[in-house]
């Protein structure tokens, strides 16, 4: 049984009238491919930037390697080893790619990732760092925010909507470094609105229904029904398209 | 010739402008606070200069060395409570915190100096020039302005390009929220940009009082004068404030040229046309900030 490093429990979380996350709990171990699914305004973002300490708290804990996290900036969240890559990448536009790394580099911890290690890991990157960062693609704008995320060398990297945006072989693409990702120590928490992808790479799905969990297993222990159940509520059949 | 004498004297001029502004645009690219005191604190360091300094046996032409780093520490302490507190606030709180900060400014200054003009004593540094033609005669004063602004300006884009935390403050400035995911520490930033943006216009206004007389109220128009620097040149680009600041010193200095009382005028002429053609300014890009 391997540590926990991340306990979310009753965690409620309002966006002013609107409760966005209503009473939510999960564990995620060292390790794990934790995906959060749930179809759009499920309350998957807000989660994660209460997580990441963007969004206050109306009720409930976070925990990260057994430390209430409680007041803790953002910024000294990074340090303690969390890195979230936001919904929409949100690069420094007049910024060029490098210097995008760079600021991930300057926050955060040192550790394994080196600037040299993610122009490893995405070997088009050096002969473009110098370009601004509007002059990417979506799927290298992702890239490059997933460099940045892992420059800040989190044991825990969680990433908004990794797929939102970008086409299927894109995503295919960015989605084959997740493994890589994990046997350098970290551990990985995707949100997604695409089921097929989160349950394909994850460890452990967690599925959000109007800021309720509504279903949370093993990939292995799930069926189709069960997920398209929990995604959509209950009663519903859609006739396709995004079920696993 | 004459026309030649304009350009010059006003782009000595718009040394001065720019030195004085781009604090000014520092400010509101990283924090977006439009910092209305931005002025009085140019007056404040010039009065510093003349009655403070003084008694720690410095003379007054040394005594921005005194009184730039003070205010770069005073410009940090006062971003990280005063004015952190109202940016938590809302946008528009900090515009009337920094409207109160100038109004308890001038009064203080009134009260304590009176309403007299001063100048920062520079001996004959003062009034002697140098003239290489036949009419012309360029000020030591304002040339050593000119040149400083230019060093300034240039030191702060080495510093925003090249350095760690210059990065992180282009970051903060580009999007806050993915700057602290990233591990950035924000309000330090704000708190740096704040430092900078004093610590230069106490050098502003030093030399101000060098060049010219200066009371307690002297910050108004000179704030007036810098934001159209600003907006000449674009928010967000230095060289722009340069650019900017030159631009206004010689459509001032052209206007005086027609009448003694159009230099103003003339300045605001140019202030409109550009807002009306241009209005991210001759050098501001819509996507990025410094």
């Amino acid at each position: 049984m391997s540590d926990v490093l991340l306990e979310v429990s009753d965690l409620v979380v309002y966006h002013g009238q609107l409760c966005a996350v209503d009473d939510v709990s999960f564990r995620i171990q060292e390790g794990e491919i934790f995906a959060i699914i749930g179809a759009n305004g499920a309350g998957k973002s807000t989660l994660l930037r209460s997580i990441a300490g963007l969004h206050k708290l109306t009720r409930g804990n976070v925990s990260f390697k057994g430390r209430d996290l409680k007041g803790i900036a953002p910024h000294r969240r990074v340090e303690l080893g969390m890195s979230l890559v936001p919904e929409g990448r949100r690069l420094f536009a007049s910024l060029t790619l490098e210097e995008n790394l760079q600021v991930g580099a300057a926050g955060g911890k040192k550790g394994t990732f080196t600037l040299e290690k993610i122009y490893e890991l995405f070997d088009w990157m050096p002969a473009r760092r110098r370009q601004y960062a509007w002059q990417f693609s979506g799927g290298e704008q992702q890239a490059i925010a997933l460099g940045r995320g892992l420059l800040t060398n989190p044991d825990l990297l969680m990433v908004d909507e990794l797929s939102l945006g970008l086409a299927p072989i894109v995503i295919e693409r960015i989605y084959a470094l997740i493994p890589e990702i994990v046997a350098h120590g970290v551990s990985v928490l995707i949100v997604e609105q695409d089921v097929s992808q989160g349950v394909a790479v994850a460890n452990h799905v967690h599925c959000l229904l109007e800021g309720r969990t509504s279903l949370s297993g093993r990939p292995e222990e799930l069926t189709a029904e069960q997920i398209e159940r929990a995604y959509f509520g209950a009663g519903q059949s859609p006739v396709s398209g995004t079920h696993p | 010739m004459i026309w030649l004498n304009i350009l010059v004297e006003g782009a000595l001029i718009g040394g001065f402008y720019a030195l004085f502004a781009c604090g000014l645009s520092l400010m509101f690219g990283v924090m977006k606070v439009i910092n209305l005191a931005h002025g009085d604190l140019a007056v404040v360091a010039a009065y510093i200069a003349v009655f403070l300094v003084p008694h720690l046996h410095v003379p007054e032409v040394l005594s921005f060395l005194v009184v730039v780093p003070v205010f770069g520490l005073i410009g940090y302490l006062v971003q990280r409570t005063l004015i952190q507190k109202s940016i938590d606030r809302d946008p528009f709180t900090t515009l009337l915190v920094t409207f109160g900060l100038s109004v308890v400014i001038e009064n203080l200054l009134l009260e304590g100096y009176s309403a007299n003009a001063q100048t920062v004593n520079i001996g004959s540094l003062g009034y002697n020039s140098w003239h290489p033609g036949s009419i012309f005669y360029l000020s030591y004063v304002s040339l050593v302005v000119l040149a400083s602004s230019v060093v300034i300006l240039g030191a702060l884009q080495l510093f925003l390009s090249k350095t760690s935390l210059g990065r992180q403050i282009r970051a903060v400035s580009d999007d806050q929220e993915a700057a602290q995911l990233s591990g950035t520490n924000y309000r330090h930033i704000f708190g740096v940009a704040a430092a900078i943006a004093f610590a230069t216009v106490a050098l502003a206004g030093i030399a101000y009082g060098m060049t010219t007389q200066f009371s307690p109220t002297s910050g108004g128009v000179n704030l007036l004068f810098a934001f159209e620097a600003v907006v000449i040149g674009g928010i967000g680009s230095l060289w722009g404030t340069l650019v900017g600041g030159i631009s206004l010193g010689i459509a001032q200095q052209l206007g005086a040229h027609f009448n003694p009382q159009y230099p103003t005028l003339f300045g605001n002429i140019l202030f409109l046309i550009v807002l009306a053609v241009r209005p991210q300014g001759l050098f501001g890009k819509k996507t990025a900030l410094l």
